[in-house]
């Protein structure tokens, strides 16, 4: 049996509670939401907390997704289950329903949450590589007040983030754009419910010619940040969307990365996948934005 | 990409109907299931003891490495900690090394130095589990690290690191030669022949990650002397006369006790260090103390499989007419040669490389070396070693065939043993009872659709999509074994059964073998059924304690039916042929009179005069006269030696899409149609084939426990080490013929490792087929995306 080492355990009552103890127990202490990436390092002693605090009580305040004419605000605490099965999300933004059913499994998926994958950061996160994908903001909050920062802020390295010892990431905000779009996201894994060998998001929004408004792809799993790649939403934008587009964005994102080998697979073929990936993401978020 | 698919409807009425069967062989609910599906079986965990203490084990984080000191004050001053003990502690006991089944050494904690990553270093027992692991970081070894030898292939180098200083004399890594067949003819065939084919072709280690890791629950009471001994094993009998020889505790005052087990695969065959430490915990402790391995102990530590590293090569005419195959293996046994197999078979059954086909000569050289990793060798459902020798035989036909440019399926029909030459004598020595592979070979290929899959696939090859189709075709050898060849350590591989007819006509019936899985209390409930007409469900089935089963070598190697098996139904006679002495008492007329009819003996031609099987167990306990000189009771006992392996065979057919783009695998289709001589109950065959066809896609597309270059283990978890889930497979398409062994007293042959045997060639065939188009022939496992894609810009590398 993997056990953790020795912990006190809290449980939040409200978000200012949470950040009232994180306050007061500084880096001893971590927040717990769906614990499917925290107690698999605490049970192989990877990593040890003195305090945990668990914040699945505020799933009321924090678990929600809410539709606005110019923003989709999902809560932190909403579980992988809650984006899957949303039908209004995946109108808007179909990369998500694409995303969540790859993503675990159904027993990872019903507790797991989009603040626990941001702020985990692992580089193979595919909420990550999806909020990048949609521009995502997100909003932390501390005893000073609110901040918001951009998915580049957000991510300051792998397994590092803009959220201080004493803060609590609250919510995620997408813009959404006027104009047709589409989205769509495609992953390879070597078998079901496993992380990213690579996988990649992509957004479209068409003016009314057709032509390319903006453009963007995330991709996860090809370095130790998921980033957007701007060079390709340059590349693309003002364009008709055609095949030939789509091979140079695909270029630009095999060259943009930087994967490395692993026993998931090579450097070379994970490069080869941001190539193919994002060709396909892109032909799907087009053909969604048509249609 | 995972898509989900539809399944396909369940009969449930073909399983309620054939329960309604009265008795014997046929489809029938799981006895066993009615207990382990309520959550109402008792594994090892479950075993709970009034005072039991837990115990840990501290292991090695290097894979090569002296033991300068280890410092253990701290641990035992933690809190709840009863006992800390090192491999110095065990030295004063005599007890640091222990034989292993290959009649090689192994530490069971370390004293001089480590030799593999995960090796046991120290143990602690605390009052519970949390304080023996935190415990555990308390302990401060301080190791001065040596280079490892990782690959294999270097093992043997002269500068190579030495890792068994501990052997006396030893001055390299070699562990054994071994050769079979006759090298001088198959040199004569090759050099005559008009086509040879060369390839090397690797196995990759693999490891059986039975869903219940191993442990044991270690009770030494000092009064009695006797030792109790809850343990994950599939060979109680042959553990307690090893622990006997081990720790020096007479044989009659050790109980092994195997209680419900979460699968095996022949992880659970050796004995591991952890059950020692248990033993020694408790008599050190005079309590009882629990050991059980988590995870990643598990995947890093005990039993591997395979890892072989072979070059095939095959003569043949230009027609196809298969000549001779010869191989040169390179075997990776780790730090220590643990492997389970008959002591005259140090490659175990390797030798059947030969396959399903007549050949005129056949040799094969191997040589085993120690390398720092962990030790093991034969388990994971392999029939010893003979998953190796099939994957290397239908491998190399199958590059042949590229070579040819001949169907493959053609090409295999052109060389099959022909049923008038059975019983066949291999050109390695091995005595094939039966077989008839052309009808079964006929049947995948019918139930496929052969024909139109290929015109499929040529179709799709025009569009510059990629389809591939496989096949493999095995002949297992299963049933170790007779005992003039095989034996365990001096244990010969026979197995004794025990049955007794209660006064009310219901029956127990004890087994040295222990099923993990396969069904054996419905399996043997059904052959004892079928020989004596008590309904399954009136039959106890005991297994798995040594104080209450006859002794026999266990389960393992697909053995159970074809050798427990055979003396369930042979002791079934022996009652039976009793039962007819009192029937002819009991019905007034001479034996010559009555028939049997399943159930009941009655007067030849006057059948409505009869009596039955309970009736007659009334008799022989009851009251009133039995036959003169005969003692009451209705029992008897046999200890079975097989006069033979038996030698159930299987086709194979897979189809397989590969995606250009990402070159990711998709199984699309199995169809897999076995023989395994008579057939007890189907289902349960169904069952082991599904299971084991799921682990062939496991092998075959993402297995693998491979190292870096320190020795670090990279599949210690299994988000590391990848097994396949409901999504990777698809829906099974299963078919039999039948061939009956000619001296198992049913007929049966064994099936519990066909499938683990015969799949992963047909996939590996079927990916590499679908590949054609890139001028591709072989490509190792694990057939990984990224591997396959490596595969198809010519850049495939072998998995060492
Ligand atoms: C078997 C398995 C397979 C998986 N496969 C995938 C996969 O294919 N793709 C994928 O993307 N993910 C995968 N995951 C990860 C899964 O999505 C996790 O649920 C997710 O990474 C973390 O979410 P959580 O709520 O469980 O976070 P936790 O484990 O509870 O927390 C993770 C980290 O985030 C911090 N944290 C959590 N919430 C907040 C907050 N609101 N504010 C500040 N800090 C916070 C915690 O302190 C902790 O450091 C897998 C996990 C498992 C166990």
């Amino acid at each position: 049996m993997q056990v953790p080492a020795p912990f006190e355990y809290e449980r939040a009552t409200s978000v200012d509670q949470a950040i009232g103890l994180l306050e007061r127990l500084g880096s001893s202490a971590r927040l717990v939401a769906g614990g499917h990436s925290l107690l698999p390092m605490m049970k192989l002693r990877l990593a040890n907390f003195e305090y945990l605090i668990d914040i699945n009580d505020l799933h009321g305040e924090l678990g929600y997704i809410r539709l606005g004419a110019d923003e989709v605000r999902i809560g932190a605490m909403t579980r992988h289950r809650e984006l899957l099965e949303s039908d209004a999300l995946a109108q808007v933004f179909p990369v998500f329903r694409d995303a969540e059913k790859v993503i675990a499994d159904p027993i990872v998926r019903n507790r797991g949450t989009l603040g626990g994958s941001l702020c985990q950061a692992d580089p193979s996160e595919d909420l990550s590589a999806v909020c990048t994908t949609l521009d995502a903001s997100c909003v932390i909050r501390g005893a000073n007040g609110e901040r918001v920062v951009s998915m580049e802020e957000f991510h300051v390295g792998p397994y590092e983030t803009a959220v201080a010892d004493n803060e609590i990431l609250t919510e995620i905000r997408i813009p959404v754009k006027s104009g047709k779009s589409g989205s769509a996201y495609a992953k390879v894994e070597r078998r079901a419910g496993d992380w990213a060998v690579v996988s990649a998001g992509a957004a479209i929004w068409l003016d009314d010619k057709g032509h390319i408004h903006d453009a963007r792809v995330g991709l996860a799993a090809v370095g130790p940040n998921t980033t957007g790649i701007p060079e390709i939403s340059a590349a693309l934008r003002g364009h008709e969307p055609d095949e030939s587009l789509f091979e140079l964005a695909g270029a630009i994102a095999a060259r943009s990365c930087d994967p490395s080998t692993d026993t998931r697979g090579s450097a070379e073929y994970k490069r080869h996948l941001a190539d193919e990936l994002t060709r396909r993401t892109l032909r799907k978020a087009v053909e969604r934005a048509r249609s | 990409m995972t898509t989900v698919q539809e399944p396909s409807q369940v009969k449930l009425t073909e399983f309620e109907d054939n329960d309604q069967k009265p008795v014997g062989f046929g489809r029938m609910l799981r006895k066993e299931d009615a207990r382990l599906l309520r959550g109402r079986g008792r594994f090892v965990d479950d075993v709970q003891l009034p005072g039991m203490l837990h115990l840990a084990i501290l292991r090695s984080p290097f894979a090569h490495a002296n033991i300068v000191s280890i410092d253990t004050s701290a641990a035992e001053a933690s809190p709840g900690v009863k006992a800390v003990v090192t491999g110095e502690t065990l030295k004063g006991l005599g007890l640091a090394w222990m034989p292993t089944l290959s009649n090689d050494v192994q530490a069971v904690l370390a004293t001089d130095k480590v030799r593999f990553q995960g090796q046991e270093v120290a143990f602690v027992v605390a009052e519970d589990r949390y304080q023996a692991r935190d415990a555990l970081e308390l302990i401060d070894v301080e190791y001065d690290v040596l280079d490892p030898v990782i690959d294999v292939r270097r093992a043997l180098e002269p500068d190579a690191p030495i890792i068994r200083t501990d052997l006396e004399g030893k001055n390299d890594n070699h562990v054994f030669d071994w050769e079979t067949g006759d090298e001088e003819e198959t040199n004569r065939v090759f050099a005559e022949a008009d086509v040879i084919v060369k390839e090397d072709i690797v196995y990759p280690r693999v490891h059986p990650a039975p869903m219940e890791t191993c442990g044991s629950v270690a009770d030494f009471d000092p009064v009695e002397g006797k030792l109790r001994l809850w343990s994950t094993t599939q060979a109680p009998h042959a553990h307690r006369t090893l622990y006997a020889i081990v720790a020096g505790i007479p044989e009659h005052k050790i109980q092994v006790i195997a209680p419900d087990i979460g699968g095996g695969f022949g992880n659970k065959v050796p004995i591991y260090p952890g059950y020692v430490h248990s033993i020694v915990g408790s008599i050190v402790t005079g309590k009882p103390v629990k050991w059980m391995e988590d995870r990643s102990e598990n995947l890093i530590s005990t039993g591997f499989a395979r890892d072989y590293i072979m070059r095939a090569e095959i003569a043949a005419t230009r027609e196809g007419k298969i000549l001779a195959i010869r191989t040169n293996v390179l075997a990776d046994h780790g730090a220590f040669n643990g492997t389970a197999a008959p002591v005259k078979y140090p490659a175990g059954f390797f030798g059947v490389f030969t396959g399903s086909y007549d050949l005129q000569a056949a040799h094969c050289k191997m040589t085993a070396v120690y390398t720092n990793k962990a030790p093991g060798g034969v388990a994971y459902a392999c029939s010893f070693r003979i998953t190796e020798a099939v994957y290397l035989v239908e491998r190399i036909v199958d590059v042949l065939a590229y070579e040819l440019q001949m169907d493959p399926a053609e090409l295999r029909l052109k060389n099959f043993i022909q049923k008038d030459q059975f019983p066949y004598t291999t050109k390695t020595g091995w005595v094939y009872d039966s077989g008839d592979y052309e009808p079964t070979m006929r049947l995948a290929m019918e139930m496929a659709g052969y024909d139109e899959l290929r015109k499929e696939q040529a179709e799709k090859r025009a569009r510059g999509e990629l389809m591939g189709i496989g096949i493999s075709f095995f002949t297992e050898a299963v049933g170790a074994g007779p005992r003039k060849d095989m034996d365990i350590l001096g244990l010969g591989m026979a197995d004794g059964c025990e049955l007794r007819v209660h006064p009310t006509g219901k029956a127990v019936v004890r087994l040295s073998v222990k099923t993990q899985g396969q069904g054996h209390e419905t399996t043997f409930a059904q052959i004892i059924a079928e020989e004596l007409g008590i309904p399954p469900a009136d039959i106890d089935v005991v297994h798995g304690d040594t104080d209450n089963t006859p002794f026999g070598l266990g389960t393992y190697g697909s053995r159970s039916t074809p050798v427990s098996g055979a003396a369930a139904a042979l002791v079934a006679r022996k009652v039976r042929d009793k039962a007819k002495l009192i029937a002819s008492a009991m019905l007034e007329v001479s034996v010559a009179d009555i028939d049997w009819v399943k159930g009941s003996f009655s007067v030849k031609g006057d059948p409505g005069k009869s009596v039955t099987i309970q009736d007659i167990a009334m008799r022989a306990h009851g009251a009133g006269d039995l036959p003169d000189g005969m003692e009451g009771g209705l029992e008897a006992q046999i200890c079975y030696n097989p006069s033979n392996l038996t030698y159930p065979h299987g086709a194979y057919i897979c189809v397989v899409d590969v995606d250009p783009g990402t070159a990711e695998v998709k199984v699309r289709r199995f169809i897999a149609v076995d023989d395994c001589g008579t057939r007890i109950n189907p289902m349960i065959i169904e069952g082991q084939v599904h299971g084991g066809l799921t682990d062939g896609v496991g092998m075959a597309l993402m297995e693998m426990i491979s190292f870096d270059e320190d020795g670090n283990c990279l599949g210690a978890s299994l988000m590391d080490y990848l097994i396949p889930t409901a999504l990777e497979v698809p829906d099974w398409e299963t078919g039999y013929t039948v061939t009956p062994s000619p001296h198992h007293p049913i007929g049966a042959k064994g099936v519990g490792e066909s499938a683990t045997v015969g799949s992963p060639p047909a996939i590996v065939n079927a990916v590499v087929d679908a590949l054609k188009p890139y001028g591709i022939r072989h490509a190792d496992m694990p057939l990984t995306p990224s591997r396959v894609w490596d595969a198809m810009r010519g850049q495939a590398t072998p998995p060492i």
